[in-house]
């Protein structure tokens, strides 16, 4: 993975400034184009016909009054899609079953969430489209729906799918039931381990599901001619994820699908799956018009995957001393309508910050009644977060020791096993516990209805498959082209690690998101992977095209490429034997490339491993109204260590952005549904996400221990930070009232709740 | 049912349009005049995103007809820079590291340059406040709000 | 929704005349920013708009009778903006300042907040505890009605087909009067309250209280005029065990619902406690104002 340049001696140039990142210009002026942003002559609206039901068997559907409407130009629905093989396909941890996902995009059988889409129709239109759906007849039988992950496990629960048999239990289950899959993982022996506990802490909790509440809603503009090239302008984290799953459940051959990278606004993960690109596609072929589609906001929240809400249980062990001798943990996961929970994510981040010998962890994956979960920033790690370090503040309260205190005690380092397996591979998280001991603010006395906590938080970051091009232009400036969509800076990141690579200046680098026919494959954008292995990618790329530069120097002076060394942006000879040369610049060398060989440029993929997860440590003051159960922020510390800040401004935004989603994650953000299993407060008004008056600043300490295999020391930022708030939140509640509540949302009527009963919420 | 034939000014220029009666602003700019800066995040006035100003007020583009446009004057975030020259809000908000996504940002800068005009010099709070009817899901508000108070710093003169 | 007309008459009569001459569902367009949510909802599908913004006795500000008449369809950002209505109406200005955010403030009017009846609006407490007037027009002429008439429950209001709410009228206030209202919210912005109580009062030259009004919201089908609260002050210095008697009346006035923003007892609780810091802060109004 390494690079031939070893740059961690060497005093770095730009690497660490921050620069305006380049597609700055565009957002603040209203130019960047996202997904909703494109049109093309002849564009047709799409819009999706959506489950009234949360679980209801489809007997039929009459499209053919939606077809005589004038204005309308298709319908489509499930009969438009060829049928999938029934095959989880991939890495246990992230598996695909298309099965799966060609009926979440459009129901055959049944509708097993409110919101589910049934049929799709293209008009000329808006709202002709939208009367069209009015005339689309379908007839439902309605079924019993369940959607809580406790009453989801009952024995007599209603069944989503009547042939679901866990997977992971031996001997497997002689009836069907809506447990997907049993995970466990464990080393050590726990029973001897909580034998020599002096003081056990047990604790039951429970989280509601929350939405990643991009502001961009899911949109695409799709166009498919009669020769069966297509392409997809898409808002989506990976375009080449994009393209895998829509010739797929298209029937499609990959190459015949161009997919351009709109700008994104907004992801957190939720934009990880397809929706409705295919669906668009699927309605531009059967037209031979492009059709736009654009989700609302109530499609959004009704319709897309939010994270799971979960039930837990924790034990933990210790000694008088402080000693963790045993933990185990029980991790009920909501899949929604189809398998797919993070809880394994949950079930190996949780208690992953600490050095225990005996630890136990035990998952449950368990579809429900509502839209399929998708990816939220640290998949899984923030719900088991919540419950471990809510125990963690238990435990230390028993024993009366300081909670970081406590963890720093616990630390695990390099070396120290995990509970699936492998072993921590870096350092950086005592370092993160030990800024916040320093940190003036926690020794701050507090005062009346105040209180403070402490939490950890644990997320693995991704390496994955990456790709870059480097181009050098005439003149000597540099393009560099990768397939990873910039959702919070990467561009510039990206650029910077070019520059310094190349010895250039950061104004000379263009850093762009090339679609899937102009570049290498790449990953998804996510898992906090970008800057560490596209970045790799591009460092790669660059250091071709040092190879290449230095061989034309040697061409042009006549010597052995071998005696030419690349250094501040010039070839040089290296040393006096190879001879007295003036510094040939990156530029001069362009100038001369048609003499020397041709145009100059260089790709770059790999399948990046390597790669240090991230530690967060956190405190935060709050206070609270003991009259209405209202809770402040009043004051909020996050550190990290994030390996090196290539930009600090964009890692400390991701900070700032993780932290305030835990906060509302913490105290307001909740699916509301009624007696009929129907999303109640399907928009921002009753979805209760952060506003600017709820906060206070944020401050950030970016601890730095670089990552040995990655050439900048980069780890990935954009996770750990949102793993500890809900729990940091948790803690300080019960340090400012004495009160522990252990149910997310911890909302005014539950914290007023919890001050009158005297007891845990 | 005929459509509307509306004029109005829109960054200061002399506009015509056709809208049915149901057509927003919000859609009016987009769909009918491609001006896609103003952006739909909610389309019922709950995000900001489509913030422009009618007459100088802040409004939701969502929450207005394009028909009650007949006669008004509209300033949209396409009108902020004047021609090479971006605003100073877009300046800090670019110094300050103050988008990520950038969705939200078009609904910020028109929503903070009408604070700012009647208030040059606000206090943290006042600029949270104020703009507590503008979502932002990326960046905590943390750099919104510096940069806001820097520009209003630098538009003082202080 | 293409057959949708929409007008913008002139005067009064001429709004009168479309509305009650309307053979399907006609509506009123002030704001906007509640009709227009319900009409993208599906909920409401009018086939005539009444734009009533171009009435001049619907958007002026005036003193009348040493009170204020303010239009149905004055914006709110331009009443909490009107320095002289603000100082006489702290209360009233601060329940209009809570409406949405700046952006919906920028087009919503009180006339809106009030006629579209929603239990929780946050003008309409203010306005019954300031014993606001309303004038209406209609198809038989001119009427007044206190505000605590005109929302009989949620959606509904007292008017007939064809009435519209033109002005209201805050009347002249006594020497040592103030008002406050407060609203609960999970956030700190942007939520409809969970409950909002609106106290004005009036002390003598004793510090006695000599009048109250005290109106509570969200915490019923409409929002309530509550009396027995009001009478927990009337004769009191409005001193600790006055607002404890105050809060008491005000809880146990409460018929709530449980919803999506709040439950049956968090809202009876916290009516009692909203109403004991609205009288505090009307308290201390009223005793530095001459």
């Amino acid at each position: 993975m390494s690079t031939a340049i070893d740059f961690s001696e060497k005093k770095l140039k730009v690497i660490g400034t921050s620069p305006v990142r380049p597609d700055g210009v565009p957002k603040v002026t209203g130019l960047a184009q996202y997904g909703a942003d494109f049109s093309l002559p002849g564009m047709l609206w799409g819009k999706i016909l959506r489950s009234p039901h949360a679980h209801a068997r489809i007997r039929s559907i009459d499209t053919s009054k939606a077809q005589a409407l004038t204005g309308v130009k298709a319908v489509i629905t499930s009969a438009d899609f060829p049928e999938q093989k029934f095959e989880y396909v991939g890495p246990e941890r992230i598996a695909v079953n298309y099965w799966h996902m060609t009926r979440n995009i459009m129901a055959r059988e049944k509708v097993l969430y409110e919101g589910h889409a049934v049929a799709a129709v293209a008009a000329t239109s808006k709202a002709i489209a939208e009367e069209a759906l009015r005339l689309i007849e379908v007839d439902y039988e309605v079924l019993p729906h369940v959607i809580d992950v406790d009453q989801a496990m009952q024995p007599d629960a209603p069944l989503l799918f009547e042939d679901m048999i866990t997977r992971g239990i031996e001997p497997a289950p002689g009836k069907p039931s809506n447990i997907s899959k049993r995970v466990e993982y464990k080393m050590g022996d726990i029973d001897a381990g909580f034998a020599a506990a002096d003081e056990i802490v047990e604790a039951s909790f429970k989280t509601s599901p929350v939405h990643q509440g991009y502001i961009e809603p899911q949109s695409c503009l799709a166009r498919f001619d009669a020769d069966g090239q297509a392409e997809l302008w898409a808002s989506n984290q990976g375009h080449f994820i994009v393209r895998t799953f829509t010739v797929k459940l298209l029937g499609m051959k990959t190459g015949d699908l161009r997919v351009h990278p709109a700008e994104l606004g907004g992801a957190f993960g939720g934009k990880t799956v397809v929706y409705i690109e295919p669906v668009a596609l699927a309605l531009s072929r059967k037209t031979g018009h492009p059709v736009k589609i654009m989700m609302s906001r109530e499609e959004v929240f009704k319709s897309t995957g939010p994270t799971s809400g979960a039930s837990m249980t924790i034990r933990i062990g210790v000694t008088k001393d402080g000693k963790i001798v045993a933990a185990d943990g029980l991790f009920k996961y909501q899949a929604g309508a189809f398998p797919g929970s993070p809880v394994m994510n949950g079930c190996m981040c949780g208690f992953a910050p600490y050095d225990i010998a005996n630890v136990r962890t035990i998952g449950f994956d368990v579809v429900c009644n509502r839209p399929k979960a998708t990816a939220y920033r640290a998949p899984g790690s923030p719900i088991s977060a919540f419950a471990v370090e809510s125990t963690m503040d238990m435990a230390a309260l028993k024993i009366g020791m300081d909670p970081l205190q406590f963890r720093l005690k616990n630390i695990a380092k390099t070396g120290t096993p995990l509970v699936y397996g492998a072993k921590h591979a870096h350092e950086g998280f005592a370092e993160t516990i030990e800024a916040l001991m320093r940190h003036p603010g926690y020794q701050a006395p507090l005062g009346k209805n105040q209180g403070r906590g402490v939490a950890s938080g644990y997320w693995f970051n991704g390496g994955g498959e990456s790709s870059a091009t480097v181009h050098v232009n005439e003149d000597g400036t540099v393009v560099v082209a990768t397939g990873s969509p910039d959702i919070g800076g990467s561009r510039a990141s990206m650029a910077l690690m070019a520059a310094e690579a190349l010895g250039i200046d950061y104004d000379r680098v263009r850093p762009i998101v090339a679609d899937t026919n102009s570049v290498g494959y790449t990953q998804g954008t996510g898992g906090s992977r970008v800057t560490y292995a596209t970045g790799i990618a591009v460092v790669n790329a660059c250091n071709k095209v040092i190879d290449e530069l230095r061989a034309r120097a040697a061409l042009i002076w006549k010597i052995n490429a071998d005696d030419v060394i690349w250094e501040d942006g010039c070839a040089r000879p290296a040393g006096k034997k190879a001879g007295e040369f003036e510094p040939l610049p990156l530029k001069a060398i362009a100038a001369k490339r048609s003499a020397t060989g041709g145009p100059i440029s260089a790709s770059a993929s790999l399948n990046a491993g390597g790669q240090a997860p991230g530690f967060a440590t956190q405190f935060c003051d709050v206070e609270v109204d003991p009259e209405t159960g209202h809770v402040k922020i009043l004051r909020y510390v996050a550190a990290q260590d994030v390996g090196r800040a290539i930009h600090k401004a964009y890692v400390e935004g991701q900070i700032h952005g993780g932290v305030v989603q835990g906060i509302g994650w913490a105290l307001n953000e909740e699916y509301i549904y009624d007696e009929e299993g129907r999303l109640s407060n399907a928009g921002f008004l009753d979805y209760r996400i952060p506003v600017a008056s709820d906060l206070p600043m944020i401050e950030t300490i970016l601890v730095e221990v670089p990552n040995p295999n990655h050439p900048f020391g980069v780890k990935g930022v954009a996770e750990a930070n949102i793993v500890p708030p809900m729990a940091a939140i948790a803690n300080a509640i019960n340090n400012a009232t004495g009160r522990r509540l252990t149910q997310l949302p911890m909302s005014p009527p539950k914290v007023l709740a919890a001050l009158d009963a005297g007891s845990g919420g | 049912m005929a459509k509307h034939h509306v004029t109005t000014t829109l960054n200061g220029n002399a506009v015509e349009f056709l809208c049915e009666t149901h057509q927003t602003l919000l859609e009016v700019l987009r769909d009918e005049l491609h001006l896609t800066g103003t952006k739909e995040g909610c389309g019922t006035g709950d995000c900001g995103a489509c913030s422009v100003t009618l007459d100088g007020r802040l409004i939701c583009s969502c929450l207005m007809l394009g028909v009650e446009a007949q006669g008004k004057s509209i300033q949209t975030i396409e009108g902020m820079a004047v021609g090479e020259t971006l605003h100073v809000l877009q300046r800090k908000f670019l110094e300050h590291a103050a988008l990520q996504c950038g969705i939200c940002t078009p609904g910020f800068l028109i929503a903070a340059r009408s604070l700012l005009e009647r208030n040059p010099d606000p206090t943290e709070e006042e600029v949270r406040y104020w703009l507590a009817g503008n979502l932002c899901r990326c960046t905590g508000y943390h750099k919104i709000v510096e940069a806001v108070l820097d520009s209003a710093r630098e538009m003082r003169g202080a | 929704m293409s057959e949708m007309r929409y007008e913008a008459p002139k005067t009064p009569e001429a709004a009168v005349a479309l509305l009650s001459g309307a053979h399907g569902l006609a509506r009123v367009l002030a704001g906007g920013t509640d009709l227009l949510i319900q009409m993208r909802g599906g909920r409401v599908e009018p086939e005539l708009l009444v734009d009533i913004k171009g009435i001049p006795e619907m958007t002026s500000i005036v003193a009348e009778n040493g009170g204020f008449r303010f239009g149905a369809a004055v914006g709110c950002m331009v009443l909490v903006e009107h320095e002289a209505f603000a100082k006489a109406w702290p209360g009233v200005t601060d329940a209009v300042k809570l409406i949405g955010s700046i952006q919906v403030k920028g087009r919503a009017t009180v006339g809106g907040n009030v006629c579209n009846a929603s239990p929780a609006a946050d003008s309409v407490p203010a306005l019954i505890a300031a014993g606001a007037v309303a004038s209406i027009v209609g198809p038989n002429g001119r009427r007044e009605a206190r505000v605590e008439d005109i929302a009989t429950g949620p959606g509904k209001t007292s008017l007939a087909k064809g009435e519209i709410v033109t002005s209201f009228l805050l009347p002249r206030r006594p020497p040592h009067s103030g008002d406050a209202y407060l609203r609960f919210i999970p956030r700190t912005e942007m939520d409809i309250a969970v409950v909002g109580a609106g106290i004005n009062l009036t002390l003598d030259d004793k510090g006695v209280c000599s009048q109250a009004r005290v109106s509570l919201g969200a915490v019923a089908e409409r929002a309530l005029l509550v009396p027995e609260a009001a009478a927990a002050l009337i004769g009191s210095k409005v001193d600790a065990a006055a607002l404890k008697r105050l809060a008491a009346a005000a809880s146990a006035a409460c018929r709530p619902i449980d919803d999506k923003r709040g439950t049956k007892e968090y809202r009876i609780k916290v009516a009692g406690v909203l109403a004991r810091r609205a009288a505090e802060i009307a308290l201390d109004r009223a005793r530095r104002t001459n």
